[in-house]
């Protein structure tokens, strides 16, 4: 039995969606929130993005979609085109290269693999920047925003799961 | 026959992982690529980024309208709560600006009669365009603004971006309907300025943190905190006397910047259509009927007079 069109939109969308949510969280993140200083450390949504569906759908979100969602990235927060879809991409590849670590672990433990990667991420961004413009780059808001996005991480990571569960059973 | 798939699969998959982590280091190059790229064809990279903004405007501009409005109805409550405090400060303060009026006036005088005298040139007066902020971009390696007004409405490279408090930065990139500011606390913003009543010259350089710090000062020159600054207008673009800040402190580890212009609290920014580059665009805007012509036309005779 062939899939209808109807089907076929459907399958297509799903497989879409990981993609977008990830670019809607990159556009959501430089909204103007007119909180005090928090744009200086806004929490790195697309990472966690990149992070949850490397470990748990990574067909759905293949590694060139990660490099595009890096360099959207880079583009709209004004940071050195290629920084971000480096980074996206090592997140990607170092959880690609751990996934039986990540299958039927509990969330607690998901949280603490993202701290590290998050943290190796982090540095390297920072080193990355650096590098780039030829100075040390203040280090003291990259770890603030890493604190942050730590923070936001299980609010982040729980809507996934909901909708993972909510629209991809059949996957 | 199903053990000949089997092993056909079993053949196929290690070649499989191996095309893809090709790709994958194949895009990881292709990143490191594009930082390269960046660092040596920086226009190249601006029109990109001009391109992709002004794209995802209308998002950013729809995004930001709830946003704006919710931390306005916060703004007003917080302004109920202490209305009796803040009628008393603004009292005491209109007592004072009405002295300082007085003193503006006489100078103002003062001033009309000694250009007289002089045959003195004023400069050409800017125009402004105005645009809302749709994104507060950056993080924690970049400060940066999105305005949703672009080339269309008359925004050009270079022309200084302030707020009723003081200068905030410039536009870095123009797209049609977008422009990309950069704040004077990013780390590639340098300022040409003037420090205190004695007019030090100075330049004030971004560093990616909230207090920006005076650099190249003059040899021998000395500021102390609590001295104003403003722009000086040299190197063109940038018109003299805007206001940027104050100094916060000096000691051995530089001259440290307090802006008058909070980042969190921006919404609406205005920017300098200041005389040089009118003057340099002028064939392009008498061509052009809408937008801001008038204004350059207006400009250019002024300029031409002398």
């Amino acid at each position: 039995m062939t899939p209808g069109p109807w089907q076929r939109m459907d399958l297509l969308a799903r497989q879409l969606m990981p993609s977008m949510l990830t670019l809607v969280l990159v556009i959501i993140n430089v909204v103007p929130l007119h909180i005090p200083g928090f744009s200086r450390v806004a929490p790195l949504l697309p990472l966690i993005a990149v992070y949850h569906w490397a470990a748990f759908r990574p067909r759905l979100l293949p590694a060139y979609a990660v490099f595009l969602i890096g360099l959207f990235q880079d583009i709209l927060t004004g940071a050195p085109i290629g920084v971000n879809a480096f980074v996206f991409l090592a997140v990607y590849g170092a959880v690609l290269s751990q996934k039986r670590f990540f299958i039927g672990k509990s969330f607690f433990i998901l949280w603490l693999g993202f701290s590290l990667i998050a943290a190796g991420a982090s540095v390297i961004s920072w080193v990355l920047v650096s590098a780039f413009h030829l100075t040390l780059v203040e280090p003291r808001t990259v770890f603030f925003q890493y604190l942050l996005t730590l923070g936001v991480f299980p609010a982040v990571a729980w809507l996934f799961l909901r909708w993972q569960r909510a629209f991809l059973r059949l996957d | 026959m199903r053990q000949g798939t089997k092993f056909v699969n079993r053949l196929a998959q290690p070649i499989k992982s191996l095309a893809q982590r090709f790709a994958f280091m194949g895009l990881l190059m292709a990143a490191v690529g594009m930082m390269t790229l960046g660092k040596v064809d920086v226009l190249l990279m601006d029109s990109i980024r001009a391109h992709v903004t002004d794209t995802v405007a209308p998002i950013l501009d729809a995004l930001s309208r709830p946003i704006d409005s919710v931390s306005k109805a916060v703004d007003h409550l917080r302004e109920l709560a202490d209305l009796r405090d803040e009628n008393q400060r603004l009292r005491e303060n209109q007592a004072r600006l009405l002295q300082w009026q007085a003193v503006a006036r006489n100078l103002e005088a003062e001033n009309r009669i000694l250009k007289g005298l002089l045959n003195y040139v004023p400069g050409p007066e800017p125009s402004f365009i105005t645009g809302r902020v749709i994104a507060d971009t950056g993080g924690a390696f970049a400060h940066g603004l999105i305005l949703n007004a672009g080339a269309r409405d008359g925004v050009v490279r270079g022309q200084a971006a302030i707020t009723g408090d003081g200068l905030i930065g410039r536009v870095a990139g123009v797209g049609d309907r977008s422009a990309r500011i950069l704040l004077i606390t990013d780390l590639n913003s340098r300022i040409p300025v003037l420090v205190g009543s004695e007019r030090t010259r100075a330049i004030l350089a971004g560093n990616n943190s909230d207090h920006p710090r005076l650099i190249h000062l003059a040899s021998g020159e000395t500021v102390s905190a609590g001295d104003r600054i403003i722009t000086s207008g040299h190197g063109g673009a940038f018109p003299p006397g805007l206001p940027a800040g104050l100094v916060a402190s000096v000691n051995d580890g530089g001259i440290s910047v307090q802006p008058f212009v909070r980042r969190d609290r921006l919404e609406v920014v205005r920017l300098l259509d200041f005389g040089l580059a009118g003057i340099l665009t002028l064939p392009k805007l008498d061509a052009d009927p809408k937008s801001n012509s008038k204004a350059g036309d207006h400009k250019g005779a002024r300029a031409r007079k002398p």
